[in-house]
């Protein structure tokens, strides 16, 4: 029986949640300059701020959106906390604070790409240097991600790793799909259009999801289906349920594992909400109102993850840090 | 008559290092390569001794630097240097704005030390952690040294960090200090001083055996076939120590490390010996006193804690008791300690032992309670609380080195001899002020070992510091931490004033 210490389960959950932030926010950037243009050919970065909801905030520092601006914004901007040096920075942080348990490799690779992040200067993340940049971000993530697989001891910690990073990443393509949406909310000469199209199609490969969605969906595409395929397919590994079903097992299995008592609030809520979500057809959601189910989607996303902090972190009251 | 003048009687030790043998200066190499122009300057120097007549070991380290090329050796050393930074092998300085890591500047050519003497070193040092744990008991038990006037007893009563909470309380095996680190410099005969002990917390050990790591991987070459005793068991020597000290009747005790936590300078180290030791590393958060016992929050509910390894001062550790602003302690810890259902390593109070004003009477409380001259001999101390002490270093103010007795990390120390005639009367001013805060010692004309430094290989100033654990009995780390002053002709050779630190090779 392991003594896991409260705080260091809440620092792993939270490690996990910044890298898979970081790496969100790269693959949106990375997307939106590659292919977010419209029919003159110009991009739209306000669109960047609507999703992350930074809009207000961004126009006090930087004014206008201007594609210099957004990219400094959420790249190397210090001071924004959604920025993937931002996000970083708290993954060092809480790296740091897990020394004791990481192994040695994954915080040395921790280091090592949050100093190089850090030294870096306004002229390596703007065009036409971006997309290297993005790919930088993706890379050390994703190296990340390979170490802590291959190295990092299996006891409870992993788990919380687990929960952190599927958790994190259900929230993420929520929030992709919902602003999307609404900012692609077609009006109706625009269905179908070369551009509504390649504006789903960016949607689609900021989550990595083009080629998979076009194994299930060979020819066209409509906002249906895309959004669809985002909430529901299961074999895709950033689509909702996907992810839903990852934090419930892997909930499930903390629990019979090592015999904890903690985790039944979250794992009713996952349960319920693996259920519903197993039966509820695309249709019906935008029927419904889609925002409306992304709302949802997230408040109980939020719930799952401040009744794991009441359980096994020590929160007080339901207030998760976010 | 001070203290220093009255032990100077009793050093002639028969067990002291007979280093000083061969008298006369250190002949430079006499090779052509790297080490041809290197020269000791009439100090004593670690690699090559007083004559240059060096062990068949040491010849063959010798032999091996003097074949580098000095561009390899730097690319070398540059690689050593990245790969501490990027291990995060560091401590951390804060400013304003940010928070900057350093590396404790890494010299690649080691610090070598012959099997005779360190034999000796061995045994001076468990002498004096014998000494201070029966002076600790004595103190805080009968007081038996201060009826029998030894030592003054207002020195120890009345000092800062004497603490009224341990009168009568009785340590698992009477074991006070679990680790001790002693700072040792050697003059230009040869001989070995002790010039502090450190009872409360001492650090720096993570770096003996990170130093060590860092060699294995950059000098395979310089070390092969070199019979150097390990370091990497130091974990496992200092967990079985607070297991033998740990609350008596506890099978298997839950050991802990406690932190102050990530900002903390020294929190690397926290990590390496938790991490070595296999135990967790926590804060003062993660505890909590109920019931007179000590538990920690983990995720499922609290858990007991038997034993506590704290790299906390005294004055941290328990609101209730000492100060109450803390926020690094446990409310509660000092009930549980008192009522033995919690081991401290170190213990509370020991801070009566390490005091630079106590260090002057140190040979004779070894004497006291051994019955032994000490092995390594005191440097000569003036203690300027006495009416003679403070005269003699006013007569002598430009020739002493005068420390304030409550400070750490080389803070507040005036070097005579290097001191202008503003900073030796600044001094005096406060020597006449607070002269109790004062000790006095002659300039010591510390051990050189050859360094690798902007002007190439230069002779620089080193100090040793051993580590010594104790459970129910005293082991050794064979070695310590070398800490090398790198500004020419500085003797100050602390990581706060710049110093650097090399790996310390014991020859089997």
């Amino acid at each position: 029986m392991s003594n896991l210490l409260a705080r260091y389960a809440e620092a792993i959950f939270w490690l996990a949640r910044y890298v898979e932030r970081a790496e969100n926010v790269a693959r949106i950037i990375d997307v939106n300059e590659t292919f977010s243009r419209d029919s003159r050919g110009g991009q739209n970065w306000s669109s960047v701020l609507q999703l992350f909801a930074d809009d207000k905030r961004y126009r006090e520092i930087y004014g206008t959106p201007t594609a210099e601006g957004v990219i400094q914004f959420y790249t190397l901007d210090q001071t924004n906390p959604s920025s993937i040096v931002s996000a970083l920075k708290i993954a060092r942080e809480n790296a740091r604070t897990l020394r004791p348990l990481i192994s040695t490799e994954m915080w040395t690779q921790m280091n090592m790409f949050y100093n190089r992040l850090r030294a870096m200067s306004a002229d390596e993340v703007q065009k036409p240097r971006l997309t290297r940049f993005c790919a930088f971000v993706k890379e050390g993530c994703n190296t990340h991600y390979g170490i802590t697989e291959g190295t990092f001891y299996r006891d409870e910690g992993w788990y919380f790793y687990q929960l952190g990073r599927s958790l994190e990443r259900a929230d993420q393509t929520t929030r992709a799909l919902d602003t999307k949406y609404h900012l692609l909310l077609p009006s109706v000469e625009d269905v179908g259009s070369p551009l509504d199209v390649s504006q789903w199609n960016a949607l689609l490969r900021s989550v990595s999801g083009y080629h998979a969605f076009r194994r299930v969906h060979p020819s066209g595409m409509t906002p249906a289906d895309v959004a669809g395929f985002m909430l529901f397919h299961q074999s895709f590994p950033r689509s909702v349920v996907c992810c839903v079903e990852t934090v419930d097992e892997k909930l499930y299995e903390l629990r019979s594992y090592y015999g904890l008592s903690g985790g039944a609030d979250a794992m009713e809520r996952l349960d319920e909400l693996r259920n519903e979500m197993r039966y509820t057809r695309i249709g019906d959601v935008l029927k419904g109102g889609l925002h409306e189910y992304l709302d949802r989607l997230q408040t109980e996303l939020i719930k799952v993850g401040q009744a794991l902090g009441r359980d096994f972190f020590g929160y007080a009251r339901a207030d998760a840090a976010e | 008559m001070t203290a220093g003048k009255q032990q100077s009687q009793a050093s002639a030790a028969q067990n002291q290092a007979q280093t000083g043998a061969n008298r006369g200066p250190a002949a430079p190499v006499q090779l052509p390569g790297l080490l041809s122009n290197y020269d000791p300057g009439g100090s004593y120097c670690e690699l090559l001794g007083l004559s240059g007549q060096v062990s068949e070991s040491t010849k063959t380290i010798l032999e091996r630097i003097n074949q580098m090329d000095e561009a390899s050796l730097r690319a070398r050393a540059r690689d050593a240097e990245l790969e501490l930074y990027n291990f995060g092998i560091t401590f951390t300085v804060y400013t304003e704005k940010d928070a900057i890591d350093r590396i404790l500047p890494f010299d690649v050519i080691p610090r070598v030390i012959a099997q005779p003497d360190w034999r000796t070193l061995e045994y001076g040092v468990r002498q004096r952690v014998t000494a201070i744990n029966k002076f600790l008991w004595d103190v805080y038990h009968d007081g038996n040294i201060l009826k029998d006037g030894v030592v003054p007893r207002d020195l120890v009563l009345g000092n800062s960090n004497y603490r009224p909470e341990m009168e009568g309380m009785d340590v698992p095996q009477g074991t006070y200090v679990q680790i001790n680190g002693t700072d040792l410099i050697r003059g230009h005969d040869g001989t070995f001083y002790v010039l502090e002990d450190n009872a409360r917390t001492p650090s720096g050990v993570s770096y003996v055996v990170e130093n060590r790591h860092l060699m294995l991987r950059t000098f395979p070459d310089l070390m092969e076939s070199v019979p150097i005793s390990p370091v990497s068991n130091y974990g496992q020597k200092l967990r079985e120590a607070l297991g033998e000290t740990a609350p008596a009747g506890v099978d298997n005790p839950v050991v802990v490390l406690l932190s102050p936590g990530t900002y903390n300078s020294a929190y690397f180290e926290h990590i390496f010996l938790a991490r070595e030791m296999g135990v967790p590393l926590v804060e003062g958060r993660d505890l909590v006193v109920e019931d007179d016992r000590v538990y920690m929050k983990t995720i499922r509910g609290l858990q007991r804690v038997d034993m506590i390894y704290r790299r906390i001062n005294d004055d941290f550790l328990d609101p209730e008791v000492f100060n109450p602003n803390s926020m690094l302690g446990v409310a509660g810890l000092m009930r549980a300690y008192w009522k033995g259902n919690v081991g401290l390593a170190n213990a509370v109070g020991t801070g009566i032992a390490d005091d630079k004003a106590v260090y002057a009477y140190m040979p004779r409380i070894i004497q006291y309670y051994l019955g032994e001259d000490p092995a390594i001999q005191n440097v000569e101390t003036h203690i300027c609380r006495e009416k003679e002490g403070l005269q003699y270093t006013l007569d002598n103010l430009d020739k002493l080195v005068v420390k304030p007795v409550g400070e750490a990390g080389g803070y507040g120390i005036t070097v005579g001899p290097h001191a202008s005639q503003e900073e030796l009367d600044h001094c005096r001013g406060k020597l006449l002020a607070d002269p109790a805060n004062y000790i006095s010692q002659p300039m010591i004309d510390l051990s050189v070992s050859p360094t690798l430094v902007d002007e190439g290989i230069e002779p620089r100033r080193v100090d040793l510091r051993p580590f010594a654990v104790t459970g129910k009995e005293t082991w050794v780390l064979p070695g310590g931490l070398s800490r090398v002053a790198l500004r020419r002709g500085s003797i100050i050779v602390n990581s706060s004033q710049g110093g650097g630190s090399k790996d310390t090779w014991v020859l089997e």
